[in-house]
This record gives C-alpha cells, sequence and structure tokens, in this order.
C-alpha cells in the first residue's frame, strides 16, 4: 500500500508521470503498433494443435464411394434450379428422402428496412430444407449439423453431395439453410447440435479448400475446429487455405513476413466488420462450433474430384462423433497469421492495452492539472457548472441516437424529394448528419452563457478520454479487432486534442481520423489485401454500400458493429471535436 | 430549498416511469447484479401466489423474503411500481431533517477552513438527494422492482429517527431492519452511540445512567423484534420463515452468481469446509463492528456509514440497491474531499466494473468464450474499489479530526512542514 498511501512517493510519482506524459504516450503507441505488427512474425506465434483429447488420432480409414453419384445429383440440382428459377423445393425433398433421411421444410420471410441494393431485395423470402438422419444404433442425443447455402446463379449446386453420405455414420442433421428471418414453427426433432459445418462449393473439381472462421460479431469457432479441417487437409492431401491464402515456410524473408502478415490483417478486418462471412456465422451466438468451407477452383495443375472431399467431410464427422461434451478445450479468441500458426488473447491484447495505458495517463495527467490548479484565479466562475458539462455530452449523443434512428426513418420523404433510390436515401442521410455533427460546437457555444473556461475543457476532456476507455475496453473483449482498429484511430486524437492547438490542423487531423474516415480506410486496404484494388470512384461507392449493408446486418442478424459506432464512438468522437473548438 | 428539491424529484418520477414503459422493464429484472434471491420481483409474486393458493409461500424454496412484506404487498400488487418510487422519495425525505451540529470555536485558528460553513451544508440535503434518486444503480434497482429499496426506506427511516433523538422509534425501524435481513444488527452500536451522545450520557462502565440506557433501548429493540417474529408466525401459522429467510441468508445455499464475494468461493468449496467458511464469512460482516466503534466512537454518524458500507460489501447476496444506500451519504462528507488520497482510481475503477459486467456475463453466458474466473475477477475488482473508497473516507476522516486538534498546517520541531504518513 505504500504507493497508494505514503505521501511522498506519490508526488514523485505523480511529477514524474506529468513531465514525461507525452513521450511515454508516443512511445506506448509505436510500441502497440509494433507489437501487434510482430504478432505475424513466425517465431512469436505458436504453432496449432489438437487440444481436445477425445478428437486424437482415428485409425479409421474413410472411404466414399458415393462421389460420382454426387456429381449427378448436383447437376440435377442446377438444372431444377434453372428451371424453378429459385430453389426446387420439391426436387430436393424427394431426393433427400429418397436417400433415407426424415425431410422437412420451413418457410420464412422477413422484411427488410430499405432495399438491399446488393442482393437486389425489399424482402428476404425462402424455404429451409432440412432433413434428418438418424443413426440406427447410437443414442440420438446429439446432432452434428452439415448446411449448404442455396444462392441464386450458379452457385453452391454441388453443396448436394452431402445427401449421398453413407448411412452408416454418427447421428446426422442435415439443413439447407438460407438466412434467417420470419419463420414457421420448426417439425423435425434431431438432438442438440455439437457443431456444425457449412459447405459451399461451385464447381464439380476444385483446387484448394479455404476456411471461414468469423462470425457475427466478430465471434470465432472454438480453434480445434480449424485444427481439425487443417489435420485432415494434411491427411487426405488437399490443399487448404484461409483468407484464401496459402500457407508459405519462409517465414524470415521480407516477403513471408509480409505474406503472413496480409494473412492476418484480412482476419482481423473481417472480424472487426462484424458480419457472418459464411452461414456457420449464425451458429455461433448458440454456442455451436461452426466454420465454414468453401471450395475454391483456380488454376492450379492438381484439381481434387467430388470423392476426396467427400473422404475428408466423412472424416472430420467421424471425429466430431468422438466428442464426449462441446469443444471447449481450445482457445475461443485467437488471430491466425496462417492455417497452422495462431496467437491467442494472452499475446494479442497487450497490444490493445498499451494504446488504452495511453487514454489512462492522459486522464491521470488531467487530475493531477485539475487538483493542482488554484481556485479562483480565473477570472468568472471558477468551478464549471455541471451543466457546462453535461450540455456537450446530451447534445453529442443526441445527435448519436438521431444517427442511428434518422437515416431508416426518413428515407421516404428523402426519396419524395430527391431523385434517389432508398438505399442511397438512407445512406447519404447516414453522412449528411455525420457532417453536419461537425457544425455543433458553434452551436452548442451560443446556449451556454459566455465561453468556456480553461478548467471546464479540462474536466470535459477527462470524462471524455475516461468513456473512450471503458467503450474500448469493452468493445475489445467483444471483438478486439473491432476495438483495435478504432484505437488506432481514435486514440491519438484523444490524448492530444486541446484547445491550443492550431485549430486547421487540429481540425483536419481530426475528421481524418474519425470514424467514417477510419471505415473508408479499411474499404481501400481490404481491397488491397484481397489483391482487387479499386480506384477511388470504385471505393467511394463500395463505402457506401459497406454502410448500407452494415446497417441491414444490425436489422437482420443483430449485429453490433453499427449501433456501436453510430450510438457509443461517435459522441465520443463528437465530444473531443467540441473539446477542440472550446474557446 | 423546495423548489430544486421538487424539481429533482420530478425528474427523477419521470425517469423511472419512463424505464418502466420501455423494453428495458423486461430485461433488467433478469440482471443478477441487480437483483437477487433475496429480494427479486419475481420471487416476490411466485410467494404472493402461493399465498392466494393457500400453500406456504415458502415451500418449493423460491420465496424468501419476510411475512410482513408478503402481506404488505398483497394489498399494493397492483401499484408496485408507485410504491417503489415513493420508497425511494421517503428515503430523501429523512435528510431535510437533519441538522449537523455546529462544532464549537475551541480548535485553532487556521483550521476555520477545516469547519463546515452552515451556507455547505445547507446545500447537503440537496445533493445527497440527487445522489441516491438519480445514481443509475438506484434507478435500475427501482426498475427491476426489487424490494432493495423498500430496505433501503427502513434504514433511512431509522437513520431519522436515530438522529432526530426518539429512541423508541429508531429502535422499532432498527429491528424492522434487522427483521428484513439480519445483517442491520450491527447498527446497534452506532445508534446506541448516538443516541448516548445525544442524552449527554458518558460512555463509562461505572456510571448507572449509561447502564440504564443501554437496557432501556436494548429491551425497546429486542421487544419489537419480538413483536415482528410472532406477528409472522401469526400471519402465517408457521415457523417455516426462519428457515426460509434467516436460514437462506447465512447458510448460502444459491449459490447464483452476483456482484459479493461468496458465490465463487462456495461453488469450488468441499463439503467438508462449507461450515466453517460460512462461518468465517459472516463473522466477516460483524466483527468490524467492535473497532469501528471503539475508534469512531466519538463520532456514530460516521459509524453508522461505515456500517452501512461493510454490510453491502460484505453481505451474503449484495445487489447494486445496496451500494447505492451508502454512496448517497457521500455528499455528506464533502468536506473531507481535500484528504481523499484515491478518489480518481476508484472512481475509474468502479466505473469500469460496472460497464464490464454485463459484458463479460454476456461473453460466459452467451457467447459461451468465457468462463466464471472472468466475471469473478470483475466482482473481485468491483469489490476491492469499494473497500478502498470506504477506507479512503475513514482515512480522510480521521485526518480531519487530527488536523482539528493538531492544526492545519503541521510542523516539525524544528519547525520545517511536515507531512502525515498512514503507516
Amino acid at each position: 500500500m505504500g504507493l497508494l498511501s505514503d505521501p511522498n512517493r506519490r508526488r514523485a510519482l505523480t511529477k514524474l508521470l506529468t513531465r514525461l506524459n507525452a513521450p511515454i504516450c508516443v512511445m506506448c503507441y509505436l510500441a502497440g503498433v509494433a507489437w501487434f505488427m510482430g504478432l505475424a512474425f513466425e517465431p512469436f506465434t505458436l504453432r496449432t494443435y489438437m487440444s481436445e483429447n477425445a478428437m486424437g488420432s482415428t485409425m479409421v480409414e474413410e472411404r466414399f464411394p458415393a462421389g460420382e453419384r454426387a456429381l449427378a445429383t448436383g447437376r440435377e440440382f442446377a438444372a431444377h434450379k434453372k428451371k424453378v428459377g429459385g430453389m426446387p423445393v420439391d426436387w430436393l425433398v424427394k431426393t433427400m428422402q429418397s436417400r433415407g433421411l426424415e425431410v422437412f421444410t420451413q418457410s420464412f420471410t422477413r422484411k427488410l428496412p430499405f432495399p438491399d441494393e446488393n442482393k437486389e431485395r425489399y424482402m428476404v423470402r425462402g424455404t429451409n430444407v432440412y432433413g434428418i438422419l438418424r443413426a440406427p444404433r447410437a443414442p440420438r442425443t446429439e446432432a452434428l449439423v452439415l448446411s449448404a447455402p442455396c444462392s441464386e446463379g450458379n452457385n453452391n449446386n454441388q453443396a448436394v453431395e452431402p445427401c449421398s453420405i453413407p448411412t452408416n455414420l454418427p447421428p446426422l442433421c442435415l439443413l439447407l439453410v438460407p438466412s434467417g428471418g420470419d419463420w414457421s414453427p420448426l417439425q423435425g426433432r434431431g438432438g442438440s447440435i455439437q457443431a456444425a459445418l457449412s459447405l459451399e462449393l461451385s464447381s464439380d473439381v476444385i483446387t484448394s479448400l479455404d476456411l471461414v472462421l468469423e462470425g457475427l460479431n466478430g465471434q470465432l469457432p472454438n480453434l480445434d475446429l480449424a485444427n481439425l479441417f487443417y489435420a485432415f487437409c494434411q491427411k487426405i492431401g488437399v490443399l487448404c487455405t484461409i483468407q484464401g491464402k496459402l500457407q508459405r515456410n519462409d517465414w524470415d524473408t521480407t516477403s513471408g513476413y509480409s505474406h503472413a502478415a496480409q494473412t492476418m490483417m484480412l482476419m482481423v478486418l473481417k472480424q472487426a466488420s462484424g458480419r457472418p462471412w459464411g452461414d456457420h456465422g449464425l451458429f455461433l451466438r448458440y454456442h455451436i462450433e461452426a466454420a465454414s468451407i468453401r471450395g475454391i477452383n483456380s488454376f492450379r495443375q492438381y484439381k481434387t474430384d467430388t470423392t476426396t472431399i467427400g473422404r475428408l467431410l466423412e472424416g472430420m464427422y467421424r471425429k466430431l462423433n468422438n466428442l464426449l461434451e462441446r469443444l471447449h478445450q481450445s482457445y475461443f479468441f485467437y488471430l491466425m497469421p496462417s492455417l497452422s500458426r495462431f496467437v491467442s488473447i494472452g499475446y494479442y491484447m497487450p497490444a490493445f492495452g498499451l494504446l488504452a495505458v495511453i487514454l489512462l495517463l492522459r486522464a491521470l495527467d488531467l487530475w493531477v492539472q485539475l487538483g493542482a490548479s488554484p481556485p479562483g484565479t480565473e477570472d468568472g466562475p471558477s468551478s464549471p457548472g455541471v451543466l457546462s458539462i453535461l450540455t456537450p455530452v446530451v447534445i453529442s449523443h443526441m445527435t448519436g441516437v438521431a444517427l442511428y434512428t434518422l437515416p431508416i426513418l426518413s428515407q421516404e420523404m428523402a426519396v419524395q424529394h430527391f431523385p434517389v433510390s432508398e438505399t442511397e436515401a438512407v445512406v447519404l442521410t447516414a453522412i449528411a448528419i455525420y457532417t453536419a455533427g461537425l457544425a455543433l460546437p458553434h452551436n452548442t457555444h451560443r446556449l451556454l452563457q459566455g465561453e468556456g473556461t480553461e478548467e471546464g475543457w479540462r474536466v470535459l476532456k477527462l470524462v471524455a478520454l475516461l468513456y473512450l476507455a471503458v467503450l474500448l475496453g469493452c468493445t475489445a473483449l467483444i471483438n478486439f479487432s473491432l476495438g483495435f482498429i478504432l484505437a488506432l484511430s481514435l486514440v491519438p486524437i484523444a490524448a492530444f486534442i486541446t484547445p491550443h492547438t492550431p485549430k486547421a490542423l487540429s481540425a483536419a487531423i481530426m475528421v481524418l481520423l474519425s470514424p467514417g474516415c477510419t471505415l473508408l480506410y479499411c474499404v481501400f486496404v481490404f481491397q488491397e489485401l484481397q489483391e482487387t484494388p479499386v480506384s477511388l470512384q470504385d471505393g467511394w461507392m463500395l463505402f457506401l454500400s459497406v454502410i448500407s449493408q452494415g446497417i441491414l446486418d444490425h436489422a437482420l442478424y443483430g449485429s453490433l458493429v453499427y449501433p456501436l459506432l453510430a450510438l457509443l464512438i461517435y459522441p465520443c468522437w463528437l465530444l473531443l471535436w467540441n473539446i477542440l473548438f472550446w474557446k | 430549498m423546495a423548489a430544486p428539491l421538487t424539481l429533482l424529484l420530478i425528474v427523477a418520477v419521470t425517469i423511472r416511469a419512463v424505464l418502466f414503459r420501455s423494453s428495458l422493464a423486461e430485461l433488467i429484472p433478469e440482471r443478477v447484479e441487480v437483483v437477487s434471491p433475496l429480494n427479486a420481483w419475481k420471487r416476490v409474486v411466485e410467494g404472493l401466489a402461493l399465498l392466494d393458493l393457500g400453500v406456504s409461500p415458502y415451500a418449493g424454496d423460491v420465496f424468501h423474503e419476510t411475512p410482513l412484506i408478503i402481506y404488505f404487498f398483497h394489498f399494493v400488487i397492483d401499484y408496485a411500481e408507485i410504491v417503489f418510487m415513493v420508497m425511494g422519495c421517503v428515503f430523501l425525505l429523512q435528510f431535510r431533517k437533519q441538522k449537523y451540529a455546529l462544532e464549537a470555536e475551541r480548535y485553532p485558528l487556521d483550521c476555520l477552513e477545516l469547519i463546515r460553513t452552515p451556507k455547505e451544508m445547507y446545500y447537503i440535503p440537496l445533493k445527497v438527494a440527487m445522489f441516491y434518486l438519480l445514481n443509475p444503480f438506484t434507478i435500475l434497482s427501482c426498475v427491476a422492482k426489487s424490494t432493495c429499496g423498500l430496505n433501503n426506506a427502513v434504514i433511512a427511516l431509522f437513520i431519522l429517527c436515530t438522529v432526530k433523538g426518539s429512541s423508541l422509534m429508531s429502535a422499532i425501524f432498527l429491528a424492522l431492519a434487522t427483521y428484513q435481513s439480519i445483517y442491520p444488527l450491527t447498527l446497534f452500536a452506532p445508534a446506541l452511540l448516538y443516541l448516548l451522545q445525544r442524552l449527554y450520557i458518558p460512555v463509562n462502565w461505572q456510571r448507572s445512567s449509561f447502564w440504564l440506557f443501554t437496557t432501556q433501548y436494548t429491551f425497546m429493540y429486542l421487544g419489537s423484534l419480538c413483536v415482528m417474529v410472532c406477528l409472522s408466525f401469526f400471519l402465517l401459522s408457521s415457523w417455516d420463515f426462519l428457515s426460509s429467510v434467516y436460514g437462506f441468508i447465512l447458510s448460502v445455499p444459491d449459490l447464483t452468481p452476483n456482484i459479493g464475494l461468496f458465490w465463487y468461493f462456495f461453488a469450488e468449496m468441499f463439503e467438508h469446509f462449507r461450515l466453517f467458511f460460512i462461518c468465517v464469512f459472516q463473522i466477516n460482516v460483524f466483527f468490524y463492528t467492535i473497532p469501528l466503534s471503539i475508534k469512531l466512537k466519538e463520532h456514530p454518524i460516521f459509524l453508522i456509514f461505515m456500517q452501512i458500507a461493510i454490510i453491502s460489501i460484505f453481505k451474503s447476496y449484495p445487489t447494486v440497491g445496496d451500494i447505492a444506500l451508502y454512496m448517497a451519504f457521500l455528499p455528506a462528507w464533502n468536506h473531507l474531499y481535500r484528504f481523499l488520497r484515491n478518489i480518481f482510481l476508484v472512481s475509474v475503477v468502479l466505473l469500469a466494473c460496472s460497464a464490464l459486467f454485463p459484458v463479460l456475463w454476456h461473453l460466459w453466458i452467451y457467447a459461451g468464450s468465457a468462463n466464471s474466473n472472468f466475471y469473478y475477477a470483475i466482482t473481485l475488482l468491483f469489490n476491492v474499489a469499494q473497500i478502498l473508497l470506504v477506507s479512503d473516507y475513514f482515512y480522510a476522516y480521521l485526518r480531519r479530526e487530527h488536523h482539528l486538534t493538531h492544526g492545519l498546517y503541521l510542523k516539525r520541531k524544528d519547525g520545517s512542514e511536515a507531512t502525515l504518513v498512514l503507516k
């Protein structure tokens, strides 16, 4: 307790902190960024390993005799889909029944708050077809799920092949599920679902399998599922990738390191978006470990056929069948620079911690300044009234609420007065409200009497710093990538903004580092990393569609990114903007 | 004074009414930080339903409130929300009547700045009212319809009666508070000390006036307690409530996570040692009365505050409503602000932990990515911050007393400036 109670030591420590505050903050920021980039460096990562004992090695040789039959079924499915123009529900039901499954259907509709331009729909409507394969001799208390999304066009025809899996397998529940919404009640009953795999195959032969892990709100499945996939790909000899990138062995070269760093950055950006990047993303909310496997057909020589894929799936399901309890042994919070290496939460959290410490150091510095400033030296009231601090806070949050609710509510009015479609109306209203917030400080001061005081902005900044620190901390716990990206852009401005910094330069930097612009940069960086760089024009259109997708995800799936940014992060940024224009 | 107070009342009632009608009113009563098995509204409704069916409300181990509460709610069940709001208002009434004695002129001259002016003290009731009514913890507790609000009101009435000097009413309310949950028993000592001080009876073992008053007060207290217990027996015609209420509080059978320290320990305790550790944990709550009473025997009001804080932290099923009770008293000690050393750290930690409770609960129960260790870590941190807050106020109080007797600017024997160090 010496530090907290001994006044001499306290005084020495606070003097040190006040003197060296700016250098320590800069060093912490650089250390945080360096730590994060260093996570992709192979000696700092751990090799993946199977944590769950029950999923250890099996001696079984997988057999999947129905490869040709699966291909034929796939082609039939494609033909029927083209004929019907949607999902051929009746044919599916018949085919699945002929394989010995109990088949049920479930129809659903869901109205979107505004039309989705990407998928050109106003209403999500469809039918889920699901079949239950009951194991003949096993107890029926658990289930595994294989799901395949059915989308328009030529995608995913080959995913129908699961129907050909022989019946001597563990209890299975097969589902074909596009997406969620208002639904009719489910009829069939399987066991409690232990794990789920979503399969997306678009061609008859594939060259590699891509694993997709990121789910809704950045939730990831247990690492054992990824380990399982990788182990089986090694065993059967199929090329496997993550984020579409193959693994490289030359970690000590610059290009090898940058490859790993790019893979990791792709994962971070995908996790930060909060979208489910495959159908598995929706299972994760319910404690069901799920991953998506996507088949990729590129210009490689060596092609893998359906039989091999079938053997792979069979092997994975056999292993999953051995589970005695849910997957819980391995990590739930991790980043993967490549499929065989991972970074656990204990290694990546210090990067965020270093950034958060900057906010706390500045807050401590402000507190010491506030305590040391002698009362009554200012002309006018020395201690700021609660009202002068409360007003900016309330106004910022009101603007945040407006940013959250107004775009959707006012889309009809906007469509009437301007020649834009509903989606554009929503997105442009959101951007308009966002930019209108920049004009706030000039209006707020007209409401308050007189100019703000020196102590006033210090108290407001203290409140803003603590608010931002708690907010970023909570965000990083739920979705580390989102918290880290927001911290990267918001911490520098939060730490160094005062009313005394040069106004024009600070205003420019603040706008460039605001949450909206961070989103814009992320879009460009994401496209770069995916090796499909876009021009400024296309990037802007992509940015607009990202905003509309974010709002739709929130309405459809309950993604938290849009409400977080609109209701909490944006008001915090506005508070800092208010501080900049305090005088 | 009346105008700001009325405004405050209107604002507080509006906030609670708005929240009652919003969708949050279904979410909040589910939160474990706000309700505990002792004071959850769901359980009161369950007990009332059982009573209406003619079965003992304590059958089934769901209901753990006292019989008087159940009969009270039997009559006001339709107006439950209003009852809770009124209770909050009752709480602040007691501060309007409090009078603080002006300290005498016997202190050294440079301590004048330490003595509180009447003008400052004029605003204290308003600040206390604000701290209680607008405290998010209180608002959450009220919207959840947790009977914690009722308990707080009873304790507030007890403090009011004690300060006014009426020993009978004080004994009755203390008995009611003890009857509700056993822990206010520790408030007996400070109440006795205050009443003795008020009647100018010195605390001296040899004086007969001391023993006379003590026995008087004890009899009033024990008598009221017996009356209440017997009344409960006659209302329900059985002694079930003793084991369901007091047995439940003391033996802690329910280990639902909450913001207290008991659940995690006892979830992993071997049966063999359970009784021992129950005794240790429960004695922990009562034990601090003795040293605190000895040290603070001239300052019984502060002793009441310390006791309430210790009860809120160490009781078996704490909720945020209990914390709101002792936090409401903090403005009464505004003058100690300059001696507080850790207020920044404590407030930041309390704020961060309050924000992290729902996040880690979500990660543990809904996402399945965290486990109970994460949640208990935050609970521990929260309680450590509270203990630090209470001990900081204690230090500040003692330091002010020291300055009042020895002067504000301390000098060593050779005339240089000295600093006070707590060893």
